[in-house]
């Protein structure tokens, strides 16, 4: 009960601008991380759809939906575990040409890893790779080796493998 | 044939009702039925104050004397009449000085609409004269926030804030509207918010779940009722009292929960908490179920949460769902409003009474009697008590004034030793604790419910933090009943100290003004009382007054309020001394 585990909080609420910074104070306020956050827009027209990753117990996170779906404008909040999801996440690294040229090896890890040379000229090329967190840091540790002149990685986004009710729930609001 | 098309159309234009985003402020404050509101002016909000002038014949506006006190009137306002109180202010220091107040409803659930003007639209994020950004500060403290920046929305925006602050479990809103949208000619269209997509302010009720708590609460044989606010604010004070009443149930309330029940109902074991009762604090630790309706166990009322009721099933009355399992595990939880859930649970609540089990509870209402309440009440010392000052202000008022209380030891006497004979009688400060909140308060109050007397008992820091509001009352005649407590000390504080940190009285030592000079400078009758033998004929005075009346009452200053659960105890561990 006590034993903190990675949990995808997904949450479909309306488009507001002031929302994001509501949520993020239920977290700030707990002294909780949030891992990562992402915002996009959901299977619904119209509805947003967030989704955080944070490292909690199940006692915290279940509180933490409480507090979140008490938001106005918060249509509803769910937490899944990782075996739960599919998720994935991006990463982009920008390494020198010279390497491409010069060394075999990151041909073979290019090809190994999946992950694919998105943009190229002569002095850098830009390489793209999705994933889990460690497949992601897996290749992280390989490169760095080489020298990674940036690197940037995108929040986790996650899909439920259970059905997620939030039509449902929306058409009941409506009748 | 044309000519008389473009009639038509001008026709319909004036049909149209085309006016500034600041008169349709004021508009849709009409169709929600405010008739009063309690502001400050300034720069950005001047274009509302202007329409504020004009319709002055059916919008009363109150000036206060600082910002905070028009949220707390518009608290006490809200809490004397369970309608949605309203404040009004413009930017920047404005909007900031609200945010105690906000702050203090959004803890204790109290509706509320706060107005702020907002530099004009253009130069927001520029760091403008007098910019803040309201929206962002008040954020976690508001249950709903907007900034408006074109008239057209303010329509919907004002529609929806009423909706939010009254509905479900209520809270206070923000609207930010920026100059510009209050200059703004646009056509107005006025319809009431019935419903928000995403919001859900009553949870449907699980008649399983009530089934569930009732077949729990007709086989307990020690049960035990803490009701809070909620009563109140679903307005479900009959259908508790028939509930309590059938099951024959010992019920205590919290702080908040006071006066919903008649102090004197032969079910009513007083108070839970820090310094509540001793039986209701004792009790709650051998009670076999525990039915806590439409209260949220603040940690004032459960001290340590480790050995809180650990014996009991747990059953929770509530309308927020986020409070359910939020600090005490229950065994069943009814989500609802409680008008409708305990409703529901009556038809299939067995008749019962618990005689022994309530006589447990007066068995020790003797022994907190003997070691404490004697000497409050009845004292044979030489310095007055301030219990003996509340005991007073019943046998004057018989029961029937609205207490407004502050922060602090007196907030604790009062709340101990107050009688109540009706509802929304009580009105304080008790999630946020907010000292100065009893002056403003009790104007609202006051203004609220112009029938009925209303005493503010308030102690003299407390008093000192919104003390410029007598001005308010000087101004509008608010016939408010003020009685400071003096004991020339912050009392509360020091009786920590005193007890915790070894007699060290850090900055709670008080060199007090002349209070009575004070509020003759107001043009407020006003009287001190040092001695027991003054102390009735001085409340009678007051209370026959029809106008404003200050007592200071000069109390013992070194008292402490017991009994008392420190910090980290359990509620077995209620000290009497």
């Amino acid at each position: 009960m006590n034993t903190k585990n990675t949990y995808t909080i997904s949450i479909y609420t309306e488009n507001n601008v002031g929302l994001l910074n509501r949520i993020s104070a239920i977290f700030l306020r707990r002294h909780l991380n949030i891992e990562s956050v992402n915002v996009s827009k959901s299977e619904i027209k119209s509805v947003s759809r967030f989704t955080l990753l944070v490292k909690v117990t199940e006692e915290q996170v279940k509180k933490i939906i409480g507090q979140i779906e008490k938001q106005v404008e918060v249509i509803k909040a769910f937490y899944h575990t990782d075996e739960a999801t599919v998720y994935q996440e991006s990463c982009l690294f920008k390494l020198s040409t010279d390497l491409l040229i010069q060394n075999d090896e990151i041909q073979t890890i290019i090809n190994q890893s999946k992950s694919r040379v998105i943009n190229i000229n002569k002095n850098f090329f830009v390489l793209e790779k999705s994933g889990t967190k460690e497949e992601v840091e897996e290749l992280y540790h390989i490169l760095d080796k080489h020298g990674i002149m940036q690197f940037v990685r995108s929040g986790r986004i996650a899909i439920t493998k259970d059905e997620m009710p939030v039509s449902k729930l929306l058409q009941l609001i409506k009748a | 044939m044309e000519t008389k098309t473009k009639q038509q159309t001008e026709l319909e234009k004036k049909q149209k009702v085309t006016i500034t985003g600041a008169e349709a402020v004021v508009k849709c404050l009409l169709a929600e039925g405010v008739d009063l509101l309690y502001g400050y002016p300034g720069g950005a909000i001047m274009p509302v104050y202007d329409e504020l002038y004009k319709y002055q014949d059916k919008l009363h506006h109150v000036l206060t004397r600082h910002e905070q006190g028009a949220t707390h009137a518009a608290q006490g306002y809200a809490r004397a009449t369970g309608k949605v109180g309203v404040a009004i202010a413009t930017s920047g220091p404005g909007a900031t000085n609200l945010i105690t107040g906000i702050a203090d409803a959004q803890i204790d659930s109290t509706p509320m609409v706060c107005i702020t003007g907002q530099v004009g639209a253009h130069l927001l994020g520029s760091d403008a004269f007098q910019e803040t950004d309201i929206v962002g500060i008040s954020t976690p403290v508001t249950k709903w926030n907007y900034q408006i920046t074109k008239a057209s929305e303010i329509p919907e925006v004002m529609a929806k804030a009423f909706y939010i602050a009254r509905s479900g479990r209520p809270g206070p809103v923000l609207v930010d509207i920026t100059k510009n949208a209050q200059f703004e000619e646009f056509d107005f269209e006025y319809k009431k918010c019935t419903s928000v997509r995403s919001y859900q302010p009553v949870p449907s009720m699980n008649i399983q779940s009530v089934e569930a708590a009732v077949e729990l609460i007709n086989n307990a044989e020690r049960p035990f009722v803490v009701w809070g606010q909620g009563v109140i604010l679903g307005e479900a004070e009959e259908e508790f009292k028939t509930f309590i009443e059938k099951a024959g149930i010992p019920s205590a309330s919290t702080l908040l929960g006071l006066s919903a029940l008649p102090t004197k109902h032969p079910l009513h074991v007083g108070m839970v908490g820090m310094h509540g009762n001793y039986s209701p604090n004792k009790l709650t630790n051998e009670c076999d179920v525990l039915i806590a309706i439409g209260m949220r166990f603040d940690d004032r009322v459960t001290g340590d949460l480790n050995r809180y009721a650990k014996q009991a099933k747990v059953v929770h009355f509530e309308i927020d769902p986020a409070e359910v399992d939020k600090n005490v595990k229950t065994d069943v939880a009814v989500l609802g409003n409680v008008k409708e859930t305990l409703t529901a649970a009556l038809s299939l609540l067995k008749a019962n009474s618990h005689k022994e089990w309530l006589q447990e509870f007066r068995n020790l209402d003797a022994v907190e009697f003997d070691n404490v309440i004697k000497n409050d009440l009845f004292p044979t010392k030489e310095g007055l008590t301030m219990g003996e000052v509340i005991k007073q202000i019943n046998e004057t008022s018989e029961g029937k004034a609205i207490v407004v209380t502050d922060v602090g030891q007196h907030q604790m006497v009062a709340s101990r030793y107050a009688e109540f004979n009706q509802t929304k009688s009580n009105i304080t400060s008790g999630g946020l604790g907010t000292m100065g909140f009893a002056l403003p308060a009790a104007i609202g109050a006051k203004m609220g419910a112009p029938e009925r007397e209303v005493v503010a008992v308030i102690g003299d820091g407390g008093y000192q933090m919104t003390i410029q509001e007598l001005g308010t009352i000087l101004q509008t005649k608010a016939a408010v009943k003020i009685v400071v407590l003096n004991n020339e000390f912050l009392g509360m504080v020091r009786q920590w100290q005193q007890l915790f940190f070894d007699k060290r009285y850090a900055s709670t030592v008080m060199t007090n003004p002349d209070f009575v000079a004070i509020a003759k400078g107001y043009h407020m009758a006003a009287n001190r009382v040092t001695k027991r033998e003054e102390l009735a004929t001085a409340v009678q005075e007051m209370m026959q007054s029809k106008e404003a009346y200050f007592l200071e009452v000069c109390v013992e200053k070194e008292d402490n309020v017991f009994p008392m659960i420190p910090t980290g105890a359990s509620v077995s561990d209620v000290r009497l001394k």
